[in-house]
């Protein structure tokens, strides 16, 4: 596949508007995550209230693909538990290698926009990066690699 | 009147473009657009022909058995030295060490020279434009010894500050280690005067000549340099071969980088005497079809004549160089006023990641990233560029179809 077909609309817009943009100021959870052969590098806050991500905050320089990653994963998990959002990085991470048929069932909802990134073995690791970020937040690590 | 008007046979591109069977793959359907060469070049089909006739009729074990096929394989390795030793104009063949690569040669000095003659308080000066394999065996080395690292800057187009590099020398200075081609901007540095800097004060001084030996005429008499290290593969040879060179005198001081058979005179379990060089830093088997292969690839390259290949480059890269000046959004990395081959740049609002994946659709193959040179990114202020980099068997219609497709990149994310 043509990597311009994973370069759609919504992922566009999310790397020119990216939400959740910037660090919390009264964070509880935070972690960094570092592709270092293709040098994206992110800062991931969260705020848990409880069980529950009660604010999440990004920034860093990324590529479109791991800064709309990024930018969509705050989004969604903004309001879930810890065990929901947890699912979902499972769920992310299965879709982009391949693993998760997105026709069955899932909690990805509009990111399956990404799922055409598991054709594409050089930037799997761009559009993963967020999300191992935000398990090594939960976790309690400060840093994350996809290397 | 540019250079290569003033050849009388200027490069008859197409042909000689006949002469690699990889140029004619197509990737997604488009022609293939190679313009990452500065990470490892391809190669002819005259250099893979040497390379299969070693493999079929010649392969055996050097310097060691009596038999026709040892006694073969020996003299081509031995000629391959010759062709390397007239490449770069060294005084004598036995000052031409092949090593696995440039990576390999440097390792070779910084702890062959550096581990024998460093100690604590000794400096070493290298210099912000330097990869990150003419760095880390230095500081592998400086941390064991006790010894700093000084550092050449550079200005805002990417040029070494000659007179800041003059200022840094004082007693403790004991070795410079500078590359000639700067891999991530292109730029060629007076290397020819900063060795006679460092001599004046009694400095040896090592080159790195990966991104040069295939762009320049490099003549380490008239450079004077005490080594200069380059790779076969970014020369149309294999992986797995380089070149170390190093003046006799100097390489017959240092201390062996690897030990093993085939550098010792004799050895006993009291005491071994080391062969003289350049056998001393050639321990075990080497790439023995990879340094004849090599020697294909000098043949090839000095057939063509290497002054053509820099006028054709300079060419293209002025050309580019131009095009992508009158994009707006598009910086140029790297504008020094000597340069080679090379071409980085930065898309305003779109990460190099992006621009290498959107070309890639398009056939047209560009390195991005780090470029092994995070001081220089750090410099600069950007975590990576995105890089062209020509051969000769590049086209300016090639730079063209480089052009639109950086065009039609910038217009998705308009």
């Amino acid at each position: 596949m043509d990597s311009r077909q994973l370069y759609q609309e919504m992922i566009l817009e999310h790397n020119k508007k990216p939400r959740n943009w910037g660090m919390l100021g009264d964070a509880t959870h935070k972690a960094e995550g570092l592709n270092p052969l293709c040098g994206d590098h992110i800062h991931l806050s969260l705020k848990l209230n409880g069980d529950q991500v009660e604010a999440v905050g990004f920034e860093g320089e990324a590529c479109a693909i791991c800064k709309a990653s990024a930018s969509m994963m705050t989004v969604a998990v903004k309001g879930k538990s810890k065990a929901d959002a947890e699912q979902m990085v499972q769920e992310f991470r299965d879709m982009t290698t391949g693993k998760l048929d997105t026709a069955g069932p899932h909690h990805l909802g509009r990111l399956t926009v990404f799922s055409g990134v598991s054709e594409l073995p050089t930037r799997v690791k761009c559009a993963i990066l967020p999300w191992h970020t935000l398990h090594a937040a939960f976790a309690g690590s400060d840093t994350a690699s996809t290397e | 009147m540019s250079a290569r008007d003033k050849l009388a046979t200027p490069l008859d591109v197409g042909a000689l473009r006949r002469d690699f069977p990889i140029l004619s793959l197509k990737i997604k359907d488009k022609p293939l657009i190679f313009l990452d060469n500065a990470a490892s070049s391809q190669m002819p089909q005259a250099v893979i022909d040497r390379w299969v006739k070693y493999r079929s009729a010649q392969h055996a074990n050097i310097h060691r058995a009596v038999h026709y096929l040892s006694e073969t394989a020996t003299a081509e390795y031995e000629k391959a030295r010759l062709k390397v030793q007239a490449f770069i104009n060294a005084k004598e063949s036995r000052e031409c060490i092949f090593t696995s690569g440039t990576t390999d040669g440097i390792n070779l000095v910084a702890q062959g020279y550096g581990r024998k003659f460093f100690k604590a308080g000794d400096e070493i000066i290298l210099t912000t434009l330097e990869h990150h394999s003419n760095i880390v065996p230095w500081q592998m080395v400086a941390d064991e010894r006790g010894a700093k690292i000084r550092v050449v800057p550079i200005n805002d187009r990417g040029e070494l500050l000659v007179e800041d590099y003059r200022k840094l020398f004082n007693a403790n200075t004991k070795f410079v280690a500078m590359t000639h081609v700067s891999n991530a901007l292109g730029t060629i540095t007076p290397v020819r005067e900063m060795i006679a800097i460092a001599h004046e004060h009694g400095v040896p001084v090592l080159v790195d000549g990966a991104q040069a030996a295939p762009h320049l005429k490099v003549d380490v008499q008239d450079l004077d340099c005490d080594f200069y290290a380059f790779s076969g593969h970014k020369l149309c040879g294999p992986t797995g071969i380089g070149v170390l060179y190093g003046k006799a005198a100097l390489l017959e001081k240092m201390q062996p980088f690897k030990g093993g058979g085939d550098m010792i005179l004799s050895v006993t379990f009291e005491k071994t005497t080391y062969a003289p060089i350049p056998a001393k830093f050639e321990a075990g088997t080497p790439p023995i079809g990879e340094a004849i292969t090599l020697g294909a690839a000098i043949d090839y390259l000095t057939a063509i004549g290497i002054d053509r290949v820099v006028a054709h480059e300079t060419d293209l890269l002025d050309y580019a160089t131009d095009q992508l000046n009158r994009m707006p959004g598009v910086r140029l990395i790297g504008t020094a006023e000597k340069k080679a081959a090379v071409l980085s740049f930065a898309l305003d609002g779109v990460h190099p990641h992006d621009v290498g994946s959107l070309l890639n659709d398009d056939g047209v193959a560009i390195r991005t990233g780090h470029h092994c040179a995070q001081p220089v990114m750090q410099r600069f202020k950007v975590p990576a560029t995105s890089r062209a980099s020509f051969a000769f068997y590049n086209t300016m219609d090639e730079v063209d179809a480089l052009v639109a497709s950086i065009g039609r990149v910038q217009k998705l994310f308009a």
